[in-house]
């Protein structure tokens, strides 16, 4: 069996053998599993980005890209195995959608030297470029997140939350607690109650958790939630009438598998979104006739204009741009992992670079420098309206904190240094 | 023909009794081990090591464990990935607390601590057995995880509640920690495998594992001709969860390097462990091995070959693999209720007819 199975990966090894002259974005999806529904859209979303950029550009600075593949189902074990299977291929950046496997990759890739960008996940203070170097989060993180929840519950509450009770459903895992410690400061700051409500893996069921919130009566309730717990969350805050409006998500609770299986019950539900939503841009008349007329959407191809697969564009987009900013720094078509890094530490997202392909207004403007690998931190409001099943912006960018994030992110990467022996760079 | 006893006199008391009674499986054993050490370290890749060779060891230990409680004393048990996260939280509070010790230390030591919690979930198998103690040792499951989930001294406090392995040496080799050679990874488990099964081999076929064995047959006459119920059930659980605890600190450090407990040590890792003893053969340790090898190395071998090799998309070939692994353990089963280790066993008595059946 051993024999066999040598032979049989050597073959497989030998048909994906090094092709020269082009560009490797692995695809760490997860189509399977309790978090399938939501990981789908996105690695469609990744996946047609590249298959465009290949037939209406002829790839990226003339050398086509590929995206393999690798299923993980949000599986950290499968996720070592997808590494692994992947870092020989030459890939440019790992994006793996996921906290856990992000934490397993962190010090591989450092030591590999391959990138990461884990985009609004992952591990918060890898925003601190000085210790980080092989990690990027831009262009915002958990703790922008959580900041910028209670700056918009600030501004509809007339500037205080005195005296207030906020409540957190989170994910019990290192996602779901990532928000935690800035929530606390907050709660310092803004002298509002803090409650927090874990719901273990995979989250289908949350009686207690609701039945608590029923009796606590929290003012608001924050989600940090993924897959099947976000659907089973916001129909069990349905069934205890609790009012849709004064619960928030963040932007792994916002998409329309999240909301759909509550039917009416979800009306008003509103979450947070690091980028916009809808098929309203130039880029999808471009998708539709270089893509899905010519019948290369990846998937079953119906995902299209959902939060997570404009999600995956925009992932997709910012790794482009990145390859791109490394071509024209180093001068050479055929970058490398390390050449790619440099690419994604001098990226510069501006509103007419969004314009020009053909995402006007789409995310942030921001620019990653050598300290900040986090972007800008900013993201809006969205509300869900189960009549036309359609989420609409409420706000326009909104700031986090920084005041409270930045002590917390040198903090907990001056933690990590200490723990890993990394010397800080960029002095 | 080769396999036979026929002509391979024992002429001491020690060749009497040794494992291997017959030439050929004597070779073999020496040949597997001169191949493991000899050759696989030295052709072994990052993808060898981290997908196949590394988690195949490590399961192979768990499972040895299991099978040494479930399989030779009869007490059966869900508690596996609770043990083995009791192993994998001790082996980090002491990595990180004696940074200077030896890594080799701190594994062992993760073994007797998860043995001394073990033999404190091993108290109710006092009273009860079957399925009543299997629900005690799944209460051990979901407290453990929750404990190590709740309490932020087990993850030194940070903020996201993972634990990561930091570098630690063997002959100032790195063996955990993200540069670490294949190799390295590969031969650390290997050592841990190898004088493991010596050691559960030479329990299980000693006084302990009679002891054990007699009251897993049946408990009474047991207890009548002399054995100690409490001291078997107890130390059966010892020697297992320290198997467990082992299993879960090599996972944790040289396997995974990062570690959420809830994910990686669920009631999925329980169940994954008890199926490798029932499929490869309760009370065996061959089987142990059997049952690791079929349980990590299938899911693998059909993702190389049916995405790898034939090029079909991931979520289909992700949803067939369970299907198609389903399938076989059903058939296996239905072929051969006593697992692999008894296929194993079958096919050694025909081969010592073999060419001349009767």
């Amino acid at each position: 069996m051993k024999l066999k199975l040598t032979a049989l990966a050597l073959s497989a090894l030998m048909a994906a053998g090094p092709a020269m002259a082009e560009l490797v974005f692995p695809s760490l999806s997860y189509r399977t599993g309790p978090y399938g529904a939501n990981g789908i859209p996105f690695a469609d979303g990744y996946a047609d980005y590249f298959t465009l950029l290949n037939e209406r550009d002829g790839g990226i600075g003339g050398v086509m890209t590929r995206v393999p593949e690798c299923e993980t189902a949000y599986n950290t074990e499968k996720g070592v195995e997808c590494y692994e299977a992947t870092k020989g291929d030459n890939p440019l950046i790992y994006q793996p959608l996921s906290t856990g496997i992000t934490y397993q990759l962190i010090p591989k890739v450092s030591a590999d030297g391959f990138p990461l960008h884990t985009m609004g996940y992952g591990r918060t203070s890898a925003a601190n470029g000085k210790i980080f170097e092989w990690v990027f989060n831009y262009p915002a993180n958990y703790w922008d997140g959580a900041s910028i929840a209670i700056n918009y519950l600030l501004d509809e509450n007339g500037g205080s939350l005195e005296g207030k009770k906020i409540a957190l459903v989170y994910h019990n895992s290192a996602y779901g607690k990532e928000p935690i410690r800035t929530l606390q400061e907050l709660a310092a700051k803004h002298g509002y109650e803090l409650l927090e409500i874990p719901v273990d893996h995979p989250g289908q069921e949350q009686k207690s958790q609701w039945l608590q919130i029923r009796q606590q009566r929290p003012d608001f309730v924050l989600m940090w939630g993924w897959g099947v717990m976000n659907q089973v969350a916001i129909q069990e805050a349905a069934n205890i009438r609790f009012p849709m409006e004064n619960f928030i998500g963040v932007w792994w609770s916002g998409s329309e598998n999240d909301v759909i299986p509550a039917g009416a019950g979800a009306d008003g539900y509103k979450s947070l979104n690091m980028h916009n939503i809808g098929t309203d841009f130039p880029l999808y008349d471009d998708l539709k006739t270089h893509v899905y007329d010519a019948g290369m959407a990846a998937g079953a191809g119906d995902q299209m204009g959902t939060v997570l697969y404009n999600r995956g564009i925009y992932a997709a987009m910012l790794a482009a741009e990145a390859a791109k900013t490394a071509q024209e720094i180093h001068g050479t078509a055929q970058i490398n992992a390390a050449q790619m890094r440099d690419g994604m530490e001098a990226l510069e997202i501006t509103e007419e670079k969004m314009a020009a392909l053909g995402m006007p207004n789409f995310g942030p403007a921001f620019s990653v420098t050598c300290e900040n690998h986090g972007g800008s931190g900013r993201a809006k409001i969205q509300q869900w309206d189960a009549d036309t099943q359609t989420w609409t912006i409420l706000t326009d960018w909104i700031d986090s904190d920084r005041s409270v994030i930045d002590p917390l992110i040198a903090a907990d990467s001056a933690a990590y240094a200490a723990e890993a022996g990394v010397e800080e760079r960029c002095n | 023909m080769f396999y036979r006893e026929a002509g391979d006199f024992s002429t001491t008391y020690q060749q009497d009794s040794q494992t291997f009674p017959i030439k050929f499986d004597r070779y073999r054993y020496y040949i597997v081990l001169a191949v493991a050490f000899g050759i696989i370290p030295f052709i072994i890749n990052d993808y060898w090591a981290s997908a196949v060779f590394v988690p195949f060891l490590i399961y192979a230990i768990a499972a040895m464990g299991l099978n040494i409680l479930t399989g030779y004393c009869g007490q059966v048990s869900l508690g596996t990935g609770g043990f083995m996260a009791v192993g994998a939280y001790a082996c980090y509070k002491l990595m990180t607390a004696f940074p200077d010790v030896s890594i080799v230390l701190h594994v062992l030591l993760s073994g007797f601590i998860t043995a001394g919690v073990g033999v404190l979930f091993g108290l109710p198998s006092l009273r009860i057995k079957g399925f009543y103690l299997a629900v005690a040792t799944l209460a051990a499951q979901f407290f453990l995880v929750w404990l190590f989930n709740r309490v932020g001294w087990f993850y030194n406090y940070s903020a996201s509640g993972q634990i990561s392995a930091p570098e630690r040496t063997v002959f100032s080799i790195p063996v955990t920690g993200p540069n670490t050679e294949a190799w390295a990874k590969y031969m650390i488990c290997l050592v841990f495998v190898v004088v493991l099964a010596w050691v559960a081999r030479n329990l299980t076929r000693g006084a302990l594992g009679r002891q054990w064995m007699a009251i897993r047959d049946m408990d009474i006459a047991a207890e009548i001709i002399g054995v100690n119920p409490l001291k078997a059930k107890l130390t059966a659980f010892a020697v297992s969860s320290f198997f467990v605890g082992i299993a879960g600190a090599l996972f944790f450090a040289v396997y995974l390097g990062a570690v959420e407990v809830g994910e990686v040590f669920g009631i999925q890792k329980s169940f994954l462990v008890l199926f490798m003893i029932i499929i490869g053969g309760l009370g065996s340790i061959f089987g142990s091995f059997a049952g690791a090898a079929f349980l990590v190395l299938l899911p693998v071998l059909l993702k190389n070959v049916l995405v790898g090799g034939l090029g079909w998309p991931t979520d289909l070939a992700a949803h067939l693999e369970l299907m198609i692994v389903g399938g076989l353990i059903i058939t296996f089963l239905i072929a051969e209720p006593h697992g692999l280790a008894q296929l194993w066993r079958v096919a050694k008595e025909k081969l010592r007819l073999w060419p001349f059946p009767h």
